[in-house]
């Protein structure tokens, strides 16, 4: 009996990831789309310059500089902001299943996904390189 | 060559690679990076940033798929992302630090080996193992849905698939992959999943683990938007369609043509990175 309960609110759980990592690819994909159309009207004719490495303009880096920059109506700022929101997907499901396996009673999981979840943000915040 | 002829060239081969990616089973990640270093003559950084966007892009939006038939197995994913996003950190650290050439030789490899295994390797089918003591305490024995109901599984060898994991994200960090086809084989062979279930928990930790060495990526300039638009929208599209017509017509043949051409990618990689050309 107990075990049906825990394996429904797996499942549950299961639907919901699903349907939140769908959502956010879909506006991380129509922005990229959007910042992508105003990009090809805007450089298109333009040589491309990937042959040798500088890396991206600063102020493409940080979720902070991208904001600014996309809040211009910069092209690349718009297109950043949805790969962005693209990498903060798989991020937004491992903060759910610690919420979700809190509420499944499940201290074990929570505290592995707490672990996953901190390994994410020291990455994404540049803390470890 | 301007803007728009390069991205929407750089979008159709995204596209196919998506699709034939999706629609064999075999990933088409692995020839994202090759693509965009040999075909188009981008600088390796520059391609694997593209890369690790689009991986992302295709894990989450297949998962929504794979949830409803109900085979993943949420825990045992969760505990093996602890192995796979260190050794992405990991592997994105050391792939900032090593000359680029040197990655195109690691690179060669690893497609070397994928060629062997997507054209040559059998299957061994894993035989039903009993309770094993570490799995049991961490809850992931589990079933999954057949025609006939629920089968129920036993975990094994959680260190070893641990330890593989660890490789896996680290192969993924460094090269700008998803390295999906390690995470199968961590599970399938080495904790004896069933091959459905290891293929949707691989999926589902796909993007966890890009998500950890996108970070470094970020934060070192790899991942510019000019040239991560069109791979990202085309693997996305491509995969998504190729997902809806699965090829069911002559895998073997395909499976073939697609190891000539991994290996064919990895002898180029491995020329142009040995001697020095990136």
């Amino acid at each position: 009996m107990n075990r049906d309960k825990k394996a429904m609110t797996d499942g549950r759980m299961e639907l919901i990831i699903g349907n939140l990592l769908r959502v956010m690819v879909t506006i991380s994909a129509a922005f990229v789309a959007v910042g992508g159309a105003l990009y090809l009207i805007r450089h298109g004719l333009e040589a491309p310059d990937y042959g040798v490495f500088d890396g991206v303009p600063k102020n493409l880096r940080s979720l902070r500089d991208v904001i600014s920059v996309a809040g211009d109506m910069k092209s690349v700022g718009i297109i950043q902001l949805g790969l962005l929101l693209l990498i903060a997907t798989p991020v937004a499901r491992v903060i759910f299943s610690v919420f979700a396996f809190l509420i499944e009673r499940d201290s074990l999981y929570a505290v592995v996904a707490s672990i996953v979840l901190a390994v994410l943000l020291l990455s994404l915040t540049g803390v470890i390189i | 060559m301007d803007i728009l002829e390069f991205s929407s060239l750089i979008f159709l081969g995204s596209l196919l690679a998506g699709f034939l990616g999706a629609s064999t089973g075999l990933g088409g990640g692995v020839v994202i990076v090759p693509l965009l270093a040999l075909g188009f003559g981008i600088d390796i950084r520059y391609a694997m940033g593209a890369s690790l966007v689009s991986v992302i892009a295709t894990s989450s939006a297949a998962a929504s798929a794979y949830v409803k038939e109900g085979y993943s197995n949420l825990r045992v994913g969760m505990f093996l992302e602890i192995a796979t996003t260190i050794g992405a950190v990991a592997g994105a650290a050391v792939a900032t630090r090593i000359h680029p050439s040197a990655i195109a030789v690691v690179f060669g490899l690893m497609l070397l080996y994928s060629a062997y295994q997507s054209g040559f390797a059998h299957r061994r089918d894993s035989a039903p193992a009993g309770p094993d003591k570490l799995a049991t305490r961490l809850r992931m024995n589990s079933g999954y849905p057949t025609p006939e109901g629920i089968e129920k599984y036993y975990v094994r060898a959680v260190p070893g698939g641990f330890g593989v994991m660890f490789i896996a994200g680290a192969l993924s960090g460094l090269l700008g992959i998803g390295s999906g086809a390690l995470k199968v084989i961590a599970m399938d062979q080495v904790m004896r999943l069933p091959f459905k279930v290891s293929t949707t928990t691989s999926n589902f930790m796909i993007g966890v683990t890009a998500a950890a060495s996108a970070g470094v990526f970020l934060n070192r300039g790899y991942i510019d938007p000019g040239l991560a638009m069109p791979v990202m929208l085309g693997v996305l599209f491509g995969s998504l369609a190729g997902a809806r017509f699965l090829l069911k017509v002559s895998t073997r043949i395909l499976r073939i043509v697609f190891a000539v051409v991994i290996a064919a990618l990895a002898i180029e990689m491995l020329y142009k990175g040995l001697t020095g050309g990136f």
